[in-house]
């Protein structure tokens, strides 16, 4: 109808992999696992549907990742902060939900009987209510990133210098959780978790809810970031990372801005991080470890910046040749990383998807030009 | 990347004596006939003096611009002229003196964005355009309207801004390039689109900084009919260094020539030419 501006969402041929993706998740998955009897070879075991719903949670932070950085041009060193806090949040509940399951028989979470605790601090109130730690998900990785953009984005602090205090703030987060005294369990942070909502949390049934979970919201997290990318606010972005000063002299204050898309990619961080503690079962400081965010950024430079979907490739790809690697030769794999991120540094600067696209580009333009 | 870490927006804002805009604000459309330009004069500034590390950029300077004028801006570098064009755009804040817009919009105290809605546009010295974008996007986002988050997010086109855009193409000769990137633009091409883009926001006043630098002399040419037929409509400020440009387009204007931050002669072109002064540091003999 208009050809002038990408107003929709997704072509036919995106639309057509979205439904593949959704289909694969959400039935094949389930059927394999839970209805193929264990000794048949098509069975898919548990180990492999907790290892995909795990890199299915990297990748939705990727793509929140993508937003800011991709299309808005900010470079977080800091977003496993969001992450590691929406997995906390969901963490409170599933350490109130054990219940006196504990080693200690005690209403408080095993972590408090063990410093002497007498009673809950009142941040710890309301947890065991799972719709409040809902909330809590939500609202803390929300509000943090709205306060601190906001101070961030007023005083114009942008590149290197933008990096370096997310990379401050996440390190700074993290000493604070490694103290006992902060109230969220020191260094070995909660694990132990016995059930959710009722649930046993590592039966299969739970397990692949959870990971269908994780899919769907996948799917949804996609189509809401192509939805902005795709209207005016998203051309503005694109605007605002490629020349600031003539989109304030074009009248756009930059600053909500760049303060809606922080907190939106905050906000799937964090929901990311929820779905990924009750799957892998444990959630403690060192998720807020700086080299935990700089993995962040290497997905997405890898897949390829500012194409959405080329993150979510990125963060399958990294992780799925991680978790092989960290097995095969585990002391080696922080330097097959590096040599990753300098080989596509390198040789693919636009990322895997990204120089996929320039050259079926240019495969295009041949076929047009042999035509004519 | 000081000046970028500066914070200058937290400075007090007030819009046009009204409303009192928080840090966040400045995404509204201000209307334009706020702006009273009753005595006929668009543009004033009086004793403004900006100062960086202890040197006078600007110094005491006086400029009265009237509705409807072309004004042309020249002067040797580091004269002030561009510091001229930060101080009026909001981008410098002036030590003291006094900026208005019309009769009742003080600068001074406005961001660059409540600037740019406020009814003044400005083109960069070097051509900034939205490079990843393509024309037609540029001129979209440059747009008249209301610029603020939620309206951008549900932001469709109507026919009237299609119309609106389609126009601006024309005028500025890039229908054929509309839907390519405006990084791949040749140079004078850039410094058209940014025009076009300035026309898009329906200003008020036009700051054109260099608006001929590394075109062709068809291009400039071209540019300078372009003023031509937009001075009256609008009111244009053209700070040049090409002194055959500023003939084609000063005719029997006002010319202004600025000097170590203060205006040394003003008038026309042939007076200003032949002023002993402006010929001692400027022209050359």
């Amino acid at each position: 109808m208009n050809k002038t501006l990408t107003e929709r969402i997704f072509g036919p041929k995106a639309w057509m992999g979205l439904a593949i993706f959704a289909a694969i998740t959400l039935i094949l998955v389930p059927i394999l696992n839970l209805a193929v009897p264990e000794g048949s070879a098509l069975h898919l075991s548990t180990y492999w549907v907790t290892l995909i719903g795990k890199i299915m949670c990297y990748a939705i932070v990727a793509l929140a990742m993508d937003l800011v950085w991709g299309y808005t041009g900010i470079l977080s060193l800091g977003h496993g902060i969001f992450f590691a806090l929406g997995g906390y949040a969901m963490g409170m509940y599933l350490m109130r939900a054990i219940g006196r399951d504990g080693n200690y028989q005690s209403d408080l979470p095993d972590f408090m009987v063990f410093l002497n605790w007498k009673e809950l601090p009142w941040y710890w109130v309301g947890t065991e209510h799972f719709l409040w730690a809902m909330v809590l998900v939500v609202l803390v990785p929300g509000l943090l990133a709205l306060i601190f953009g906001f101070f961030a984005f007023r005083s114009r602090i942008k590149g290197v210098y933008f990096s370096i205090i997310t990379q401050a703030l996440t390190f700074a987060t993290m000493l604070l959780f490694f103290r006992n005294e902060t109230g969220f369990g020191g260094n070995n942070g909660f694990t132990d978790f016995k059930r959710i909502l009722g649930y046993h949390i590592a039966s299969p049934t739970t397990r692949i809810v959870l990971f269908g979970l994780t899919a769907a919201l996948l799917i949804g997290f996609l189509l809401l970031a192509r939805y902005i990318v795709t209207s005016k606010l998203g051309r503005v972005l694109a605007a605002i990372r490629d020349a600031e000063t003539r989109v304030m002299f074009s009248g756009y204050n930059p600053l909500p801005y760049k303060l809606f898309i922080w907190v939106v990619s905050a906000v799937i961080c964090a929901i990311a991080g929820a779905l990924f503690v009750p799957q892998v079962g444990i959630i403690n400081p060192s998720e807020m470890s700086p080299a935990n965010s700089i993995e962040i950024a290497i997905w997405v430079a890898v897949g390829g910046r500012g194409t959405l979907i080329g993150p979510l490739i990125g963060a399958g790809l990294i992780n799925g040749v991680k978790s092989w690697f960290t097995v095969a030769f585990p002391e080696y794999w922080l330097y097959f990383l590096g040599l990753i991120f300098i080989l596509v540094t390198l040789y693919l600067p636009r990322g895997v998807l990204g120089e996929l696209q320039s050259l079926m580009r240019r495969g295009l333009l041949q076929k047009r030009g042999e035509r004519a | 990347m000081n000046a970028a870490m500066k914070d200058e927006s937290s400075a007090h804002i007030s819009a046009g004596g009204g409303a009192q805009p928080s840090a966040l604000g400045g995404g509204r459309p201000t209307d334009a006939s706020q702006l009273d330009t009753t005595h006929g004069v668009i543009l004033y500034l009086e004793g403004i003096n900006v100062s960086f590390d202890g040197f006078k950029a600007i110094n005491n300077l006086n400029l009265t611009i009237d509705r409807g004028e072309l004004r042309c801006v020249i002067g040797p570098n580091g004269a002030g002229k561009t510091t001229m064009m930060d101080v009026i755009t909001g981008k410098t804040r002036p030590d003291n003196g006094t900026a208005f817009f019309g009769q009742t919009i003080d600068l001074t105290k406005l961001s660059e964005p409540q600037i740019a809605h406020a009814g003044i546009g400005r083109k960069f010295q070097k051509p900034t355009v939205f490079e990843q974008l393509s024309v037609y996007e540029n001129l979209e986002l440059a747009m008249k309207t209301d610029k603020g988050v939620w309206a951008s997010l549900r932001a469709r086109l109507t026919g009237e801004q299609r119309d609106h855009i389609n126009e601006n193409l024309e005028l500025i000769q890039l229908q054929d390039q509309a839907h390519r990137p405006s990084g791949l633009l040749s140079h004078g091409q850039k410094q058209w689109l940014e025009i076009g883009m300035l026309l898009m926001q329906k200003p008020q006043l036009l700051l054109l900084d260099e608006p001929a630098a590394g075109m062709t002399d068809a291009e400039t040419e071209r540019s300078g009919e372009l003023f031509l037929s937009l001075a009256g409509q609008y009111t244009l400020v053209v700070v040049e260094h090409d002194m055959d440009f500023i003939k084609q387009i000063s005719e029997d204007r006002k010319v202004t020539c600025l000097h170590e931050g203060s205006v040394l002669s003003e008038g026309p072109l042939d007076q200003v030419q032949n002023d002993e002064r402006v010929i001692e540091v400027y022209l050359g003999r």
